[in-house]
């Protein structure tokens, strides 16, 4: 134990990214405590586009929202789609990359075809083309992230059944009689956790990134829904008149990911220095 | 050699297969075609023209037949004819190819050539300030959302100090393209810089460095001789893999810079549901991608002897 307490200690990555996160994930949670204003409701005309000031503390915007609370509502819907579309990005991997390793023949092949097609279309191109698909909107967006980055995960799973499919532990599990979905879930998934969670926690940074992408292009979530990338989409117009819309969603958006992709980076030196660096 | 690159570019075949079944089958089924949206707009048409314009698209005829009759096209090598506009999509991808080479190859060019130098110094000298600062510069680029990055750079550049277009093409200037070539290879920049900075920390704890080290050679020619080749390799894998994100982003920054490139293609043909536009411009990018990742493979070859392919 305090052996894993030095080593939390020596990762300021860990650390810095800790705790921002954690500030990340307050906001999003005491969102209605914190905000001054309601993000969508409180708009007036009489004040808009006011510079930061003391009365609104990040300035208004063309509709004259305080941009503040909006920041701060914005958290909700950037986290809850990053975290949500990870979880299921990390279920479908776990789940093929676990049954194609440990059933082996067509259904490996057709996994890992279906991975490396995956692996060879860019995110971005992928996310835009499925939202072009099912149109914009923010169930949409939870959907279009939430299937298109799995291949790490699946990946790295695989290789790490065909590795302990191996081992002895594995064998003795089998020789007691345990079911194929027992054996997978209960003795080889613990043991790949984590580099699931390393490669998890920067997917939610990247996905937080995908979604400001997509609305941002208008495709992603629709006003009012007060997220930070689609801000910005509007606020491009004022940019050079009122920069202030421009300037704070754009900063909460770094600021998050910067947080989540340190402890991400700490949490791959403390948990596997070696592998996991290698896959990413 | 040959049957490897024969082998590989055979394998192409079955990804730009299904991806365009997936994307043909899901595009056609979903409501709203060209008779009924045009420019983003729904367009109310009376049943007699929307009739001959599904003719003369060949809307009319059943779905399997379409999507024959387009496999068909594009074994030749012909993506279709836009829905909105007169051109073949051929013709306006052709036409919007070369902004986006450009933008893609400046942004690889910025971000090669401060990226490793960044990640060098910085393995080379851990552990100091220039080490930490060039660190937390690479985390923040990463993390930075590059549209956000853009919109303060045409702020300051444009705004402030009035150097620099904010944006458009300007017939392919240099001045046009400086801002969107940083926005872009920024990220990929800082990318580069981390991958180099671990595998130059990896290789300079190798015997081989000890060993030339101990037979008195200076650190420059350790460096360059050994240190630099044997870093090359696990770099390149970086910028190849991450090139897609690279063209992935194009998509925006060529948005935001009003940049004529194929990234701002696709996004209009999605707004307009232009169907064969936009198929056409994913595919035309995830077999750029697709080269891109054949050419560093085969670079593998040049950079490591040890490397052959069969």
């Amino acid at each position: 134990m305090n052996k894993t307490i030095l080593k939390i200690k020596n990762q300021p990555n860990l650390i810095i990214g800790g705790i921002i996160t954690a500030v990340v994930i307050f906001m999003a949670i005491a969102a209605p405590l914190l905000a001054p204003y309601h993000p969508v409701d409180d708009a007036d005309l009489m004040v808009s586009e006011e510079p930061p000031g003391s009365t609104y503390l990040m300035g208004t915007d063309e509709q004259g929202r305080d941009i503040l609370s909006r920041v701060i509502y914005g958290s909700r819907i950037s986290l809850s789609i990053g975290i949500v579309t990870q979880v299921m990005n990390t279920i479908i991997g776990i789940i093929l990359g676990l049954s194609a390793g440990y059933f082996g023949k067509w259904w490996d092949d057709l996994v890992m075809g279906l991975t490396n097609i995956m692996l060879s279309i860019p995110s971005m191109i992928f996310a835009l083309a499925i939202m072009a698909l099912i149109g914009p909107g923010l169930i949409n967006v939870f959907f279009a992230l939430g299937i298109t980055n799995w291949s790490y995960t699946c990946r790295i799973t695989r290789s790490q059944v065909l590795f302990t499919r191996s081992l002895d532990y594995v064998k003795a599990a089998k020789a007691l009689g345990y079911g194929d979905i027992r054996i997978m879930f209960t003795q080889i998934l613990p043991n790949i956790l984590g580099p699931i969670l390393v490669i998890g926690t920067l997917g939610v940074a990247s996905a937080i990134l995908l979604e400001a992408s997509l609305s941002f292009l208008g495709l992603g979530t629709q006003p009012p829904t007060p997220s930070w990338g689609g801000m910005l989409a509007t606020a491009r117009n004022q940019m050079f008149t009122a920069p202030w819309i421009s300037i704070f969603p754009g900063l909460a958006i770094f600021i998050t990911v910067l947080g989540l992709n340190l402890f991400g980076d700490g949490l791959r030196d403390i948990l596997d220095p070696h592998s996991v660096g290698k896959i990413k | 050699m040959t049957l490897y690159v024969v082998k590989r570019l055979l394998q192409f075949i079955p990804t730009i297969f299904c991806i365009s079944l997936m994307m043909f089958v899901i595009l056609n089924v979903l409501p709203g075609d060209a008779t009924t949206m045009s420019g983003g707009m729904k367009r109310q048409l009376d049943a007699k023209t929307a009739e001959n314009m599904k003719k003369q698209l060949g809307l009319d005829k059943p779905l399997h037949i379409r999507y024959l009759h387009y496999i068909k096209g594009l074994v030749k090598g012909d993506l279709g004819k836009s829905y909105l506009r007169s051109e073949s999509v051929n013709d306006l991808i052709a036409q919007r190819l070369k902004p986006t080479i450009q933008v893609s190859l400046a942004a690889l060019l910025i971000a090669v050539g401060f990226g490793i130098p960044l990640g060098f110094v910085s393995a080379l000298k851990q552990g100091t300030w220039m080490d930490t600062l060039s660190m937390v510069g690479a985390v923040s680029g990463v993390s930075i959302p590059q549209f956000w990055l853009g919109l303060i750079l045409m702020y300051v550049f444009s705004l402030l100090l009035g150097w620099l277009p904010p944006q458009g093409y300007g017939g392919g200037s240099l001045v046009n393209l400086i801002m969107p070539a940083f926005t872009l290879g920024v990220g990929y920049m800082a990318l580069i810089a981390r991958t180099t900075r671990a595998a130059v920390i990896e290789v300079l704890s190798e015997d081989y460095i000890r060993t030339a080290r101990s037979k008195g050679l200076s650190e420059w020619i350790v460096n360059r001789r050994h240190v630099f080749g044997n870093t090359m390799i696990l770099i390149l894998t970086t910028v190849g893999l991450q090139f897609g994100s690279l063209v992935g982003q194009t998509v925006i920054i060529e948005k935001l810079f009003s940049w004529p490139g194929i990234g701002s293609l696709l996004v209009d043909s999605i707004f307009q549901r232009d169907i064969p536009v936009t198929q056409g411009c994913v595919l035309v990018i995830i077999g750029v991608f697709l080269i891109v990742n054949l050419v560093i493979d085969l670079m593998y070859v040049i950079i490591d002897p040890r490397i052959q392919y069969k």
